[in-house]
């Protein structure tokens, strides 16, 4: 059991970084960026080839800076030449397919035989005993979104708030919304690439289809999050994020392990839990609607009768 | 100040939907005047006002402010020396976010020079909540409720000192009291007044109450089909009663003003 709960605390954190970048380009921007998968494998491909060349540590950060470019890839699509939001992280993803293919060195998978990661690197120091890799993974994690919330709170990061909520108001307050929401979409990729980044060396291991459905998954783990302790402010959003990635994890392990469903259905399950999240408020207020309409239906029925009577 | 040269404006050239919305209207405003312009539906005033703020960039003609030429100037960057504000209160403000995220943002345009990563300081805050307190709405002490909260009053009122907050060279204000109840919009009215005289800003003022079009201000324009029809001030103005103005529309234009809200409202 504690194994159970040590792991999912271990991936929880691992992927947090998903949510992170979804609640940055989701919920604050509003734009569903879809280059997700792509930059997922990204962040892993690079990390694990440069860590696969002795450099595990500096791989973190150039797989960070690879996302932040196809972020801009995709920002520059939408902002500059009119290309649909969604279609524009479609083409990226699209893209990165081949990219990554060729950061792995032609080859659909790369395995680190016997070379440091940072998790191994981390462990020969000893201070954390057993619990050395979650530590690193929530060091990370933690100072990513420490990060992120910091710089929400600055001119510029006001700036990328506002251009989610008005972007006539930004135009007005001499900002260009184009400017903001690159800035905005590099940032998300990179967290993303630093999950991929992260992952992939815990793994040992990138594969070329490890990204599918990242993003979906991610959105669940925002939409639990949020469900569970609200998304009022900014601070509470990132909160969410990271304790809903936790959270879905701990689902997973105890499917896993208990085999309530089979795992190959958690995907189709994961699917289910976003799309009835996101439709919610729709269904509410049809429901509402039809009930409404019934009890005026019913009201006039009942006058009606009166009259006849 | 503000130098409007030949400018013209068609939508859709060439479709069946083709409008000249501006058609060679030229412009002299001098610097701290304060100009009222009314005019039938579709006679182009937001027009103007969205091709003086960069919205689009026009046909034709030159558009000079202050002396700078700024007619292929973007929209965000006039922005820095033009404040504006629309007939809709819920246009200029980021609803999720505080009071004070809000006018930090319009305080943006002071900016030039400090660093992105900056935040809002304390000296900024206990400014922002003099200014507020001005307003006499109270907003002051609820810098951090989200605007989402606040009637259309005051979230009027507060775009207006947003707008106004780094002393814009110009001020476009759209109908922006129109869509408030009579008694709010007196008073959003009167904070205009205010901050406008004492900012000496020049500005420019759309409205459908022709009271208020000939009281307010010291110049009068009356558009029609593109174009500026009239321009009145000093004396000639001041002797003019609103139905003397809808007469000489009458006279110029050969038909009878056709703005519902404004009949209404006279």
């Amino acid at each position: 059991m504690l194994y159970i709960i040590k792991t999912a605390l271990e991936l929880g954190f691992l992927y947090a970084p998903v949510p992170l970048a979804l609640f940055l380009s989701f919920r604050i921007l509003n734009i569903a960026d879809l280059t997700t998968d792509g930059c997922f494998v990204l962040g892993a491909a690079v990390s694990v080839t440069w860590a696969a060349a002795s450099h595990p540590f500096l791989g973190v950060p150039v797989a960070m800076v690879s996302g932040a470019l196809a972020g801009f890839v995709t920002a520059m699509l939408q902002t500059r030449f009119g290309v649909p939001s969604i279609l524009a992280g479609i083409i990226t993803n699209f893209g990165l397919y081949t990219v990554n293919l060729m950061v792995m060195g032609w080859s659909s998978n790369v395995n680190l035989l016997k070379t440091e990661t940072i998790f191994t690197l981390f462990r020969k120091t000893g201070i954390f005993g057993s619990f050395s890799d979650i530590v690193l993974v929530l060091i990370i994690t933690l100072f990513a979104s420490l990060l992120l919330v910091w710089f929400l709170s600055t001119r510029l990061g006001l700036s990328i708030r506002a251009t989610g909520d008005n972007p006539d108001m930004v135009r007005a307050s001499s900002v260009n919304p184009r400017f903001t929401t690159t800035v905005a979409l590099c940032i998300a990729n990179a967290l993303t690439a630093l999950s991929g980044a992260m992952v992939g060396q815990y793994q040992n291991t990138v594969d070329i289809n490890s990204g599918t459905g990242i993003v979906v998954i991610a959105l669940a783990c925002l939409i639990i999050g949020e469900t569970v302790l609200g998304k009022r402010s900014i601070r509470k959003g990132a909160i969410a994020a990271i304790t809903g990635s936790i959270i879905y994890r701990v689902i997973y392990a105890v499917v896993l392990y208990t085999k309530v469903v089979p795992i190959q259905g958690l995907k189709l399950i994961t699917a289910l839990v976003v799309a009835f999240a996101i439709a919610f408020p729709t269904i509410k207020e049809q429901t509402s609607f039809l009930r409404k309409k019934r009890l005026a239906t019913n009201k006039l029925a009942a006058k009606e009768e009166d009259k006849n009577a | 100040m503000l130098e409007i040269k030949n400018i013209s404006k068609t939508f859709s050239p060439g479709t069946v939907n083709e409008k000249k919305a501006l058609s060679d209207l030229s412009l002299s405003v001098k610097d701290g005047d304060f100009i009222t312009i009314i005019g039938s539906n579709g006679a182009g005033k937001s027009t103007l006002f969205n091709a003086v703020a960069g919205s689009f960039y026009v046909d034709e003609g030159y558009i000079f402010l202050g002396g700078q030429d700024i007619t292929f100037l973007e929209e965000h960057k006039r922005s820095r020396i033009i404040g504006r504000m629309f007939q809709d209160p819920l246009k200029g403000t980021a609803p999720s976010m505080s009071i004070e995220e809000n006018i930090a943002l319009a305080y943006l345009r002071s900016s030039e020079g400090t660093s992105p990563f900056s935040r809002i300081s304390s000296r900024d805050k206990k400014n922002f909540r003099e200014k507020l307190s001005l307003l006499g709405m109270g907003l002051e002490d609820r810098m951090r409720d989200p605007v989402g909260l606040l009637s259309g009053g005051q979230r009027q009122a507060l775009t207006l000192l947003m707008a106004t907050i780094v002393t814009p060279k110009l001020l476009l204000l759209d109908e922006h009291t129109a869509a408030l109840d009579p008694g709010t919009a007196e008073k959003v009215i009167e904070l205009t007044k205010k901050i406008v005289s004492e900012g000496n800003i020049t500005c420019l003022m759309i409205t459908h109450n022709m009271k208020q079009a000939l009281t307010i201000g010291n110049r009068t324009l009356l558009m029609n089909d593109g174009n500026i029809v009239l321009d009145v001030s000093g004396k000639e103005r001041d002797s003019l009663s609103t139905s003397d103005l809808i007469d000489k529309f009458k006279k110029k234009v050969g038909e009878d003003l056709d703005n519902d809200r404004i009949l209404l409202s006279t």
